[in-house]
């Protein structure tokens, strides 16, 4: 082969490793390093907001007030959605994003190194401030995740700097965003085609697209809400002449995208791993993009199905009550096409499909709760209660979270070079399993039942679920040490090969294991790797 | 307290709870609407049921038959456009079918017009006020002594031995059997949202805006509910308590509260 001016470059870089010490992490452009980087900084995320979750079943156990004072328990409430939203969720699919795609479609790094470097340094110091104001007078935020006004406007001291780290979280999606799509439009093999993607690439350039299309939008709520309080604006005040429903108008618009923005990676992530574990390709990987780009389409024409009571016209409640029931049709498909990936497979159940198969499981129920909550009539009934806690919980922990899990069992191999301890791994997912239902599904009957959301204390009806709900919580969260547990051993098991996988697919196992620092210095040819292993 | 709430645990798996009066499910409710809501209730869930049956069972039929440990060789197929167009369909017709009786129920819930009655509610943080609006009666409500007692952080009462727990109030909503009852909400600080699970109404009361919504109560009794939307650290301190009543008592109590009661509810 001919020395090229790539080979010789490529060699160069070949005899510099990362810097030592604390410089190879605060100034790092390396996409794995600063995909380990998120990765860690979401996990410790997890387990903050989950400490405030466990204060918060701690208090429901029983009825009556036993810890906390109502202030604290809104308090609680409102930092565990807003951490584990924008610090535990988001930041893990952008570190997977960091790590995997590249990857994935041969590419030697991110296209905006540096700016990948600021789009992850800025999110310690957003949930730093965002967490210091648990000191201040007044407290942390108290209002709700959703930030409605005017009651966010009665916030202490914590208030504007609850707006400026919600500014700089979507400034990090933001800039986290527009390098994912520049990656993926420029950077893939020569001969990986868009529609030859890996479905975790796809439905990550999806994801990006919404990100860009809607964290501005939530910018421009907050700040709204910041000159609304301290510049005499009334953007949102009636007393001015402003509308309060308008800012959950805004917020919505911004706030439905972000659920997919949310599920979306997850759906990658799983469409990775059944047919590896499956043996077998994934069915329909077309209409698998079809569907995920369907989704995200309706994902903004939905907005106002969260605000069924605030008393819409009729015809207005009409239409979002007809597009929210359409996102079950693309959403269906992909369900279905899953089932059909495992029919006739030959299948195996490691960790991370087992993972993967709870979240199809549990991701169903939680659309199917969905799809109740899309009746409006019903919805009047549902809205603000505890079936709506069971319905995002259903979505967002053994969906997207077991997808994350999944995703960190899957490709931790290639990560470390080792196999993690499978036993462990295996402990880890039945305990979750079992826990989260225990814990999230009788919320299902205590929102029927008629308890409302976010209230510290409760009627005695409501007192066998919320016990079994207060165990079934504290249980997942001691469950998730587990993780820590594999994590920490997860150099210590048999060395992976290349393809770590039997069933495994795609340009990252054509690597070594662990994946060298650098990698695709010069650009695969994606269709040769893969019929390697056909 | 703490073993007690085991006990009542214990109790739920046996047989009967400690807890007489839990529920699984949606209340029926007294209105005609509410039983509306709950029969689009049961049909959506009878539907979900049906399609997990079928999606779980494939999906557990494969689990079991198509292991690796079993021998099973992987089929190749990873296309069918007439399975994809099958499963696209039906699922728009089954949407159909939910989307025809919703729109119904919706429809006749807008229509407010022609009321026996009209109560102006108002929020506030943290209880609830209501002006009858031809009657010239007004009053505040708020939660009632007994729980206002025992909801405080290390009261020292056992709350499982206070009536209706954080459910009652001081004065009750009184409104008449079969009256056509038109509610305005409004707010006077935050936005809250007044719910009645038994009536089927959530309305949001939101300062600046006059949301509209009714109801026609069909049996006489004492319905409970809550504030739904965040409104501050007592949002689960401002309960709702409707008492429907036959119409001759709804007259007697309206002048009882006009000569003397209604003053004094105004006078607070």
């Amino acid at each position: 082969m001919a020395t090229t001016a790539a080979d010789l470059h490529a060699a160069e870089h070949e005899d510099h490793g990362p810097e030592k010490g604390l410089k190879r992490w605060l100034f790092s452009t390396n996409h794995k390093d600063i995909g380990t980087m998120y990765l860690i900084f979401s996990l410790t995320m997890f387990f903050i907001g989950g400490a405030m979750a466990m204060v918060i079943r701690s208090e429901l156990a029983v009825p009556g007030l036993q810890f906390v004072h109502p202030e604290f328990f809104n308090q609680m409430t409102t930092m565990h959605a807003l951490i584990m939203v924008f610090g535990a969720v988001m930041p893990a699919f952008v570190g997977l994003a960091n790590w995997m795609i590249p990857l994935q479609i041969g590419a030697p790094d991110m296209a905006l190194p540096r700016m990948n470097n600021w789009s992850f340094w800025i999110l310690p110091i957003a949930f730093g401030i965002l967490l210091s104001t648990l000191l201040m007078p007044g407290g942390a935020p108290a209002g709700g995740w959703t930030m409605y006004p005017p009651l966010i406007l009665q916030t202490g001291d914590a208030f504007p700097f609850l707006i400026f780290s919600v500014h700089l979280m979507g400034l990090s999606s933001i800039m986290g965003a527009i390098n994912v799509i520049v990656t993926i439009i420029n950077m893939r093999a020569p001969d990986m085609t868009l529609l030859k993607m890996p479905m975790f690439v796809w439905t990550w350039l999806i994801t990006a697209y919404l990100l860009i299309a809607v964290m501005p939008v939530l910018a421009g709520a907050v700040t709204m809400l910041l000159t609304d309080q301290f510049f005499g604006t009334s953007f949102f005040l009636a007393a001015g002449g402003g509308d309060p429903v308008m800012f959950q108008h805004i917020f919505w618009f911004f706030g439905h995208p972000e659920v997919y923005i949310m599920i979306l990676p997850a759906f990658g992530v799983v469409s990775e791993i059944i047919p590896t574990f499956s043996r077998k390709k994934l069915f329909g990987h077309d209409s698998m993009v079809y569907a995920a780009s369907c989704i995200a389409f309706l994902s903004f024409i939905v907005w106002a199905h969260h605000m069924f009571t605030v008393g819409m016209p009729l015809t207005g409640q009409l239409f979002f009550m007809f597009a929210t029931m359409l996102i079950a049709v693309p959403t269906g498909v992909k369900i279905f096409n899953w089932v059909a990936t495992m029919w006739r497979g030959s299948m195996t159940f490691e960790t991370p499909m087992l993972f993967s198969l709870a979240f199809v499981f549990l991701f169903t129920i939680g659309g199917f709760s969905g799809l109740m909550l899309a009746i409006q009539p019903a919805d009047v009934q549902y809205h603000d209660t505890y079936f709506v806690v069971a319905h995002f919980h259903y979505v967002l922990v053994p969906g997207s979270i077991f997808a994350i899990m999944a995703g960190a069992y899957y490709w931790l191999p290639k990560w470390t070079g080792h196999y993690y301890n499978e036993k462990l791994g295996k402990l880890h997912f039945w305990l979750s399993a079992i826990f989260v239902n225990v814990t999230f599904f009788p919320m299902h009957f205590l929102g029927l039942a008629g308890m409302p959301r976010r209230i510290p204390d409760y009627s005695t009806q409501f007192a066998d679920f919320n016990t079994i709900a207060s165990i079934g919580a504290f249980g997942f969260g001691l469950s998730q040490l587990i993780f820590v547990a594999v994590l920490l051993t997860a150099k210590k098991g048999a060395e992976a090969d290349d393809r770590v996988w039997e069933g495994a697919h795609g340009l990252e196992w054509t690597v070594p294991s662990p994946a060298p620092w650098h990698t695709f210095t010069t650009p695969p040819k994606a269709r040769i790797a893969n019929e390697a292993f056909e | 307290m703490t073993r007690k709430s085991f006990l009542s645990l214990l109790g739920l798996f046996l047989a009967g709870s400690a807890h007489a009066d839990w529920a699984l499910n949606m209340p029926k409710g007294v209105t005609e609407l509410s039983k509306e809501t709950y029969d689009l209730h049961m049909m959506v869930f009878w539907w979900c049921v049906g399609i997990g049956i079928v999606v779980f069972g494939v999906m557990i039929i494969s689990l079991i038959k198509h292991r690796k440990s079993k021998g099973v060789e992987p089929a190749t197929f990873s296309h069918s456009t007439a399975a994809e167009i099958i499963w696209t369909a039906i699922p728009v017709v089954i949407l159909l079918l939910m989307a025809v009786p919703a729109a119904e129920t919706m429809i006749k819930a807008e229509d407010s017009r022609d009321p026996d009655l009209s109560i102006v509610i108002t929020g506030y943080q943290w209880k609830w006020h209501y002006r009858y609006q031809d009657e010239g009666i007004d009053f505040y409500s708020s939660l009632a002594r007994p729980s206002l007692d025992a909801r405080i952080l290390d009261a020292g009462v056992d709350v499982n031995s206070v009536d209706n727990y954080l459910l009652d109030v001081d004065r009750p909503l009184v409104v008449p059997r079969d009256a056509k009852v038109r509610l305005l909400l409004t707010s006077n600080d935050v936005i809250h949202s007044w719910w009645v699970p038994e009536l089927a109404i959530k309305k949001d009361a939101i300062p600046g805006i006059v949301n509209e919504t009714w109801f026609k109560a069909t049996e006489v009794g004492t319905y409970r509910g809550q504030c739904a939307e965040l409104c501050g650290k007592d949002h689960g301190y401002m309960p709702i308590v409707v008492e429907v009543v036959e119409p001759e008592a709804f007259q007697a109590w309206v002048e009882t509260r006009k000569n003397g009661d209604a003053k004094l509810a105004s006078a607070e």
